[in-house]
């Protein structure tokens, strides 16, 4: 005969085989249906069937179905309390049979009830192991057979049941004869009840009491799926759950129960009518802060946040949304593994109102990690295995962490809900310094760039103007106050800069609207030393949109300002030779100041001439002895050149003004391949025209 | 329904060699669905497609692990060799979860939980209706077998020659990927079993 599980073990190389898996699942269910007490054991075969259903639910006909659904009720229900007769054997076993002892409880009681996973003996019988397996297999059977699953169809009569949202009335207690997939709900109710019972007890050993936490999770997954498929089981489902609301609260440990009877209330909780407040308060409040550094509650937090948050009603949404520094914690302690997670639920998080103080978060989350792990220091017992990076010592820190003129910083860094209000925690990055070196911080710092990426493009969908206009300000504030993990700064800055491009992208007029505090940028040469790359792009932006054809309101006064500002900072850098306060400013820094001033020139054409010779004078950058040593060669050519091409350009201030303020159709590829009116043609034309003009030009 | 098991090497945190974790043993017990491919494809390319997925399950493994351990500052180099017979205290390894995005490298998406004892890593890769905690004792179950049934930490032992035993073992405690609610009593009784045809 064909072995089923070797055959099985085949199966799995070979998904597409449908007929073998066909010819298997025959075997087994034929195996099944003999009654014979002497037939082979039927132990291996549930999980052989279990494979069977996972790989071809299709191939199971309607006759398979109600043959298992009997059998599993069989096994679930009237497995014997008695425990197994070991086989008898060894020398010194006595003759007369022993008489078998009754099954245990976990605690060691007298089992009260019928057989389940949670009743110990010392002997197992073959119905035992049955019922052990019955369970194990329960939810994904029920998920299969059910009206939901890809297996056949359900036949029975739902229309009574779906209009009642609290259908009291069930099909037994309507008196009539149950189908055996109605039993065998009915017997997995009772089941799962009675595995809530027991997991009530006191386990003797450690095992058991995982197996009882497991259980607990199981039973209320299969609760959440029996209601889902028979409404009429939620009142009673319900009287079994809020005792276990209750006891949840006090044992250590029983944590992981809370976020299945979440999803169970998510699922059922409007049907029922219940408030099911204390349950989410809980899972957004209390466990993030205070356990936070379990890995995998951590995860399943997070998980279910990010599957079910389409399901949130508004109220709940909204909950979610204001917890979401309590839900930092869990990114900040525990990065790696969860930075995906959080990336795919920030659509869910990110919200107007709190977008600014989340963006102030997430760029402040390497500190937040150091600041957890002050607090868990602090906080432990000395007894216990410590949660903290060992390898680093604090001396001093703790004391610092109780300190009332450090303590409004801290406790806002550790608060559970958007205060919507902002403090600046500069003194808190100097404090923590000696932790930047912490592995932990380290990366959950190379975590954030990648975060505050999905941040921008989920928030730039919900942003109003002014919103962009704040969130601009933040970067450019931002960009110089950060905490000092070593590569951090860079690896944001490079972010920030990218995202402030694309914000005035989408909002051209920021440019205007946030003119002042862009001039008292660059205002200052002391901008470009931190962030040279930041200030690169601002200086680009400011060149670019600073124009009437983005805003109208662009005035000629404002675009004259703008110019006195930058080309003061061009000759504060370039005119005068370094020193102490005044470092080399970097090449790409020079040739984009010039850039910007040649194109707001080429908007308020008065200026033309003012640049045309500021410009003639870069043409001998480095060529004189107090700029020689300032750049290479290669950047001191690269910035003459850049220089002589646009003097070249502002020779014909229309060209210019064509090539570096494009109007918006020019900037679409078929104004370039149209050959009449293509840039580089008029470009060619313009080097052409310039270049006899130079050379009929005596001398 | 578990989809995979395997057991990997991992190295310390600041390993020179740059070279990739060693799979060491994996079995897989879900198949995929095959992609719409309509060229016939043999179990030689499935199979090498499978190595890959391993693979890269492996190599995700091996980085978490190594980046709990710096985090925490216990680094791997620290702990010595078990050698003696000692229970090694699983509940206090490092472990830990993460997901696997769908094409990444399942075509479903996958959840993966993993335990680290000294060189030696445990993994299951889950499907989405698995019971997270289950799979988690699972997994210390089975490594807890398998430290002391074949001696994986002592020198001189070489997991590679052993795979019958491994799946002997996995037969009895994981059969055909099922995750069992299995009581020390019920562990007790399928080591029993395990012992008896496997002797130590």
């Amino acid at each position: 005969m064909l072995d089923p599980c070797a055959s099985a073990d085949h199966m799995a190389e070979s998904g597409d085989r449908r007929e073998e898996v066909r010819s298997v699942g025959r075997h087994v269910f034929t195996v099944l249906e003999s009654r014979q007490p002497e037939g082979p054991s039927l132990r291996p075969l549930l999980p052989v069937l279990s494979k069977v259903m996972g790989l071809a639910p299709e191939t199971l006909q309607e006759d398979q179905t109600t043959l298992l659904n009997k059998r599993l009720v069989d096994w679930l229900r009237y497995a014997r309390i008695q425990q197994g007769i070991p086989h008898s054997g060894g020398f010194f076993s006595t003759p007369r049979a022993r008489q078998p002892g009754p099954i245990t409880e976990v605690d060691g009681a007298v089992a009260s009830d019928f057989f389940t996973v949670l009743s110990t003996g010392q002997h197992f019988t073959e119905d035992q192991w049955l019922n052990m397996q019955a369970f194990s297999m329960l939810q994904a059977w029920l998920l299969l057979s059910g009206p939901e699953g890809p297996g056949i169809p359900d036949t029975e009569d739902k229309s009574e049941l779906e209009g009642s949202t609290l259908s009291v009335l069930s099909a037994a207690s309507a008196g009539r004869q149950l189908l055996p997939q109605e039993r065998l709900r009915e017997v997995a109710f009772e089941y799962c009840k009675r595995l809530i019972e027991q997991s009530n007890r006191r386990a003797l050993r450690k095992g058991d009491s995982d197996l009882q936490k497991a259980c607990l999770v199981e039973a209320v997954r299969v609760l959440d799926v029996l209601c889902r498929q028979d409404p009429s089981f939620l009142y009673r489902s319900l009287s079994c759950l809020k005792a276990l609301r209750g006891q949840l609260g006090q044992d250590p440990g029983s944590e992981r129960a809370l976020l299945p009877l979440a999803q169970f209330f998510l699922n059922h909780g409007a049907a029922a009518a219940v408030d099911s407040e204390a349950i989410y308060q809980d899972l957004f409040t209390r466990l993030p802060s205070e356990l936070f550094y379990r890995p995998v509650l951590a995860f399943e937090v997070v998980r279910f946040c990010r599957d079910n948050f389409p399901l949130f009603d508004l109220h709940l949404l909204g909950l979610l949304k204001l917890s979401f520094p309590n839900l930092f914690k869990l990114l900040a302690w525990n990065s790696p593994p969860l930075t995906a997670e959080f990336v795919a639920l920030f659509p869910a998080l990110v919200d107007a109102g709190t977008a600014v103080e989340m963006l102030h978060s997430l760029l402040d989350l390497p500190c937040l990690t150091a600041a957890l792990d002050l607090h868990l220091r602090s906080s432990q017992m000395p007894s216990e295995r410590p949660l903290w990076d060992t390898s680093l010592r604090t001396p001093g820190f703790l004391e610092a962490f109780r300190d009332p003129q450090f303590q409004p910083l801290f406790q806002h860094l550790l608060r559970t809900k958007a205060s919507g209000s902002t403090e600046r925690l500069v003194p808190l990055y100097q404090l923590l310094q000696p932790m930047t070196s912490c592995a932990r911080v380290a990366q959950c710092a190379q975590a954030v760039p990648t975060l505050l990426q999905a941040f921008f493009s989920s928030v730039t969908q919900v942003a109003s103007g002014s919103l962009t206009n704040q969130l601009a300000l933040l970067v450019l504030e931002r960009s110089s106050a950060l905490y000092q993990v070593p590569q951090y700064q860079a690896h944001v800055h490079r972010v920030l800069s990218s995202q402030f491009l694309a914000l005035c992208k989408q909002k051209p007029s920021l440019v205007l609207e946030l003119a002042r505090e862009l001039l008292e940028l660059v205002g200052s040469v002391s901008s470009i030393q931190s962030r040279a790359g930041m200030f690169t792009c601002v200086v680009w932006a400011i060149g670019e949109y600073l124009s009437v054809t983005y805003d109208r309101r662009c005035t000629v006064e404002l675009i004259n300002k703008f110019f006195e500002a930058l080309e003061a900072l061009l000759f504060e850098v370039t005119q005068s030779r370094p020193s102490a306060d005044l470092p080399r400013c970097p090449p790409q820094v020079v040739t984009v100041l010039m850039t910007t001033l040649t194109k707001l020139a080429s908007r308020s054409q008065d200026l033309i001439p003012r640049v045309s010779l500021f410009l003639s004078k870069m043409r001998t950058l480095g060529q004189n002895a107090a700029t020689s040593s300032v750049y290479s060669e290669e950047d001191a050519e690269a910035i003459r050149t850049r220089a002589t091409e646009l003097r070249s350009l502002l020779r014909m201030p229309s060209v210019a003004q064509f090539v570096l303020s494009p109007s918006a159709e020019v900037c679409r590829p078929r104004y370039h391949r149209d050959t009449n009116t293509a840039l580089p043609l008029a470009l060619r034309t313009v080097s052409r025209l310039v270049e006899r003009e130079a050379s009929l030009l005596p001398g | 329904m578990v989809h995979a098991f395997l057991i990997q090497t991992l190295r310390a945190p600041n390993a020179e060699d740059t070279g990739f974790c060693r799979v060491l043993y994996s079995y897989v017990f879900g198949a995929e669905k095959s992609p719409d491919d309509p060229r016939p494809h043999g179990a030689e390319r499935d199979r090498l497609l499978r190595k890959e997925q391993i693979l890269a399950v492996a190599r995700q493994v091996e980085s978490m692990c190594q980046l709990q351990q710096l985090a925490s500052g216990r680094p791997c180099s620290d702990q010595q060799p078990q050698i003696s017979d000692e229970p090694v205290s699983l509940h206090e390894a490092p472990h830990g979860i993460f997901g696997l995005a769908a094409g990444d490298p399942f075509q479903e998406p996958r959840t993966v939980v993993w335990l680290g004892v000294l060189s030696l890593g445990f993994t299951l890769v889950l499907d989405a209706h698995d019971n997270l905690l289950l799979a988690e004792s699972t997994l210390r179950l089975l490594a807890r077998l398998l430290l002391d049934h074949l001696r994986l930490l002592a020198p001189g032992s070489s997991l590679l020659l052993r795979a019958d035993h491994v799946e002997g073992i996995l037969s009895r405690f994981l059969p055909h990927g099922q995750l069992l609610f299995i009581n020390d009593q019920f562990v007790q009784a399928l080591e029993k079993e395990f012992n008896a045809s496997w002797p130590l």
